[in-house]
């Protein structure tokens, strides 16, 4: 039987031509002698949630150096919002973080709204806590779902996605849309609450407690999983904060910092809840965070549902808010409220503004300068995705490669978000 | 816990760095101190040292272009980079804005007093070519390596990119010295 010789390379097989060089200064001097391996990890790899790619210098399997690498979902976001009038904008701020579209639009919108000193009615800001709450839900079952299935446990993942389902389902009542709803818009929402909405809120708040029940019943003492997620990724609260972390991640480490409640928006003040905190700042406690934040976040929903103020569900300000198609039959102003807005857009100051809130990953802050024109002049979107990835460096250092992967999935982040 | 009274931040700023403010400014209740560039990072150092004030968090820097303006209290200003402090203490916020000249976009890197500054300000170089003096890796973040320009300025086009081809493809890669070539 002939033996197949082994292909031996030849001058056609393309290789590598860029230089270690580049990189000196970055990665440690032994990976100049080739004393350690440097990897790439992704950008297309299952664990990096999106197109997050790492460039990795190991010592066996020990990581040295970790230097994520982001832009391959850069989109221009920010240059496309300068070219458009201030409402179309909100369309584009669903795309960022594309697992909670609704804290982009609500940080879009609470920045339009102060830059212009719009008012918003009461039911709409209870509205938009509803809808908030329910993001940041169905948010941490995608989190949770993918984390577990990172490490291994893979049914997490399934059953999280059932109740991801059942929230998408009432944001398409609201708006229209499962995912890019747009439905916050300056000066209130998009519409009213659908008689359908209520109902299935209702029920929804009476079957999610028992459903995190399950959640926490297959993970919080899986001996398994605080194997593997117990001690690994830690950070103390004072690198937390020199990091620039916020949201779940930081208030594991112990930071109690909750822009909710610290600088509440959106008529927060009005409703009771904790701030769960995390002790040690490692990989468990960010998933206990978020895991006891389910429960607060079905608490909130409950008040507010309870507490839900009558009246319009957006401004009545007419200068800024287009009237309801009834009004257009009998009023002329109407009529060019309606086309003015539709066409031209209202104008902002040529001031400058920043307005952060607690999205479901963190701080997400929105810089808008105006220009005294239809449109802004620059927006700048601060997003926890961004801070917490350029974190990944110090908090994955000399820990091993399979690890790594639990604290990519614990800093829960969206690249969407981070590189807008 | 005794907790040391709060200061004024623009008084006490005015006080001990008098050379370095310019001037100050409140809208929509956000205060915005207005320094010179050279001494934003002594400023910065400052404001999260001083007791009574203590910005200890980096919230975010954003770059703004005023092209075909030019304004800022010196008067050359196209450029200007906002720092967004955050007082966890106090809980409140700050504004730290410097204005910067076309032809030299140059600050002092805040990387030394906090490690978020790293990446803020490699975005502020790559989107809108500021250069952050002593930044330990000024390289750019979300932009390919070979990119032309800087695209959140005024005066680039907001374009797109072309699509690749089998018959375009050698004049779009002359453009990209950086691209696998086959």
């Amino acid at each position: 039987m002939a033996i197949t010789p082994v292909a031996q390379p030849t001058e056609s097989v393309a290789k590598w031509e860029g230089s270690v060089e580049e990189l000196r200064g970055l990665v440690s001097d032994r990976a100049m002698t080739g004393e350690t391996l440097l990897l790439n990890m992704g950008p297309h790899h299952p664990s990096t949630h999106g197109v997050l790619r790492l460039l990795l210098e190991l010592d066996g399997e020990q990581i040295v150096t970790c230097m994520p690498d982001i832009g391959y979902l850069h989109t221009g976001i920010e240059k496309n919002i300068e070219s458009k009038t201030y409402e179309k904008g909100v369309t584009l701020t669903d795309r960022m973080d594309y697992l909670s579209p609704m804290s982009n639009n609500m940080v879009y919108c609470l920045a339009v709204e102060r830059l212009t000193g719009l008012d918003v009615p009461e039911r709409a800001q209870a509205i938009r806590v509803i809808c908030l709450e329910l993001a940041r839900i169905a948010s941490h079952c995608v989190w949770l779902g993918t984390h577990a299935l990172d490490m291994g446990a893979m049914s997490v993942f399934l059953y999280a996605f059932r109740e991801r389902e059942f929230i998408l389902d009432m944001f398409e009542m609201l708006s229209g849309q499962r995912m890019m709803g747009s439905y916050f818009r300056p000066g209130g929402v998009w519409r009213d609450l659908v008689p359908e909405f209520l109902p299935a809120l209702e029920k929804f708040v009476d079957f999610m407690p028992a459903k995190v029940g399950d959640y926490e019943s297959l993970l919080v003492s899986n001996p398994i999983w605080i194997d593997r997620t117990q001690g690994i990724g830690v950070v103390e609260p004072e690198e937390a904060l020199n990091l620039g972390m916020s949201g779940p991640t930081l208030r594991a480490s112990g930071v109690n910092w909750d822009i909710r409640k610290a600088e509440p928006y959106s008529g927060y003040d009005r409703y009771e809840f904790d701030v769960p905190l995390g002790e040690h700042g490692d990989v468990y406690d960010r998933f206990f965070v978020r895991m006891q934040e389910f429960r607060q976040s079905i608490r909130i929903i409950k008040q507010a549902m309870k507490a839900l103020p009558g009246g319009p569900f957006r401004s009545q300000n007419r200068k800024f808010v287009p009237p309801p198609r009834a009004e257009l039959g009998q009023s002329m102003e109407a009529v060019i409220h309606h086309f003015k807005l539709w066409t031209e857009g209202f104008s902002a100051p040529d001031e400058e503004v920043y307005v952060s809130i607690e999205s479901p990953r963190g701080e997400i802050g929105c810089y808008l300068h105006g220009t005294g024109d239809n449109k802004p002049r620059r927006v700048h979107f601060k997003t926890p995705s961004f801070m917490h990835i350029s974190a990944l460096g110090a908090m994955s250092k000399n820990h091993m490669l399979a690890d790594l992967v639990g604290i990519i999935g614990s800093i829960d982040c969206v690249l969407g978000d981070s590189d807008r | 816990m005794n907790i040391p009274q709060a200061l004024d931040p623009i008084a006490s700023a005015r006080e001990a760095l008098d050379d370095a403010v310019l001037d100050s400014k409140v809208f929509a209740n956000e205060t915005t101190l207005i320094v010179r560039r050279q001494d934003v990072a002594r400023v910065a150092r400052f404001l999260r040292d001083t007791s009574g004030l203590v910005y200890n968090y980096l919230s975010d820097i954003s770059a703004v272009d005023y092209h075909p303006e030019v304004r800022g209290p010196e008067g050359d200003g196209r450029f200007a980079v906002s720092y967004h402090l955050y007082s966890m203490l106090y809980n409140r916020r700050l504004r730290l804005k410097a204005f910067l000249p076309e032809d030299d976009p140059v600050v002092p890197t805040v990387t030394v007093l906090w490690q978020a500054a790293n990446w803020l300000e490699r975005e502020a170089f790559d989107m809108m070519g500021i250069l952050f003096e002593g930044h330990p890796d000024m390289r750019r973040l979300l932009m390919p390596a070979d990119w032309d320009g800087h695209p959140h300025r005024r005066d680039y086009p907001l374009g797109y990119e072309t699509i690749m081809f089998s018959f375009n493809k050698d004049e779009i890669n002359q453009h990209k010295p950086y691209a696998k070539k086959d």
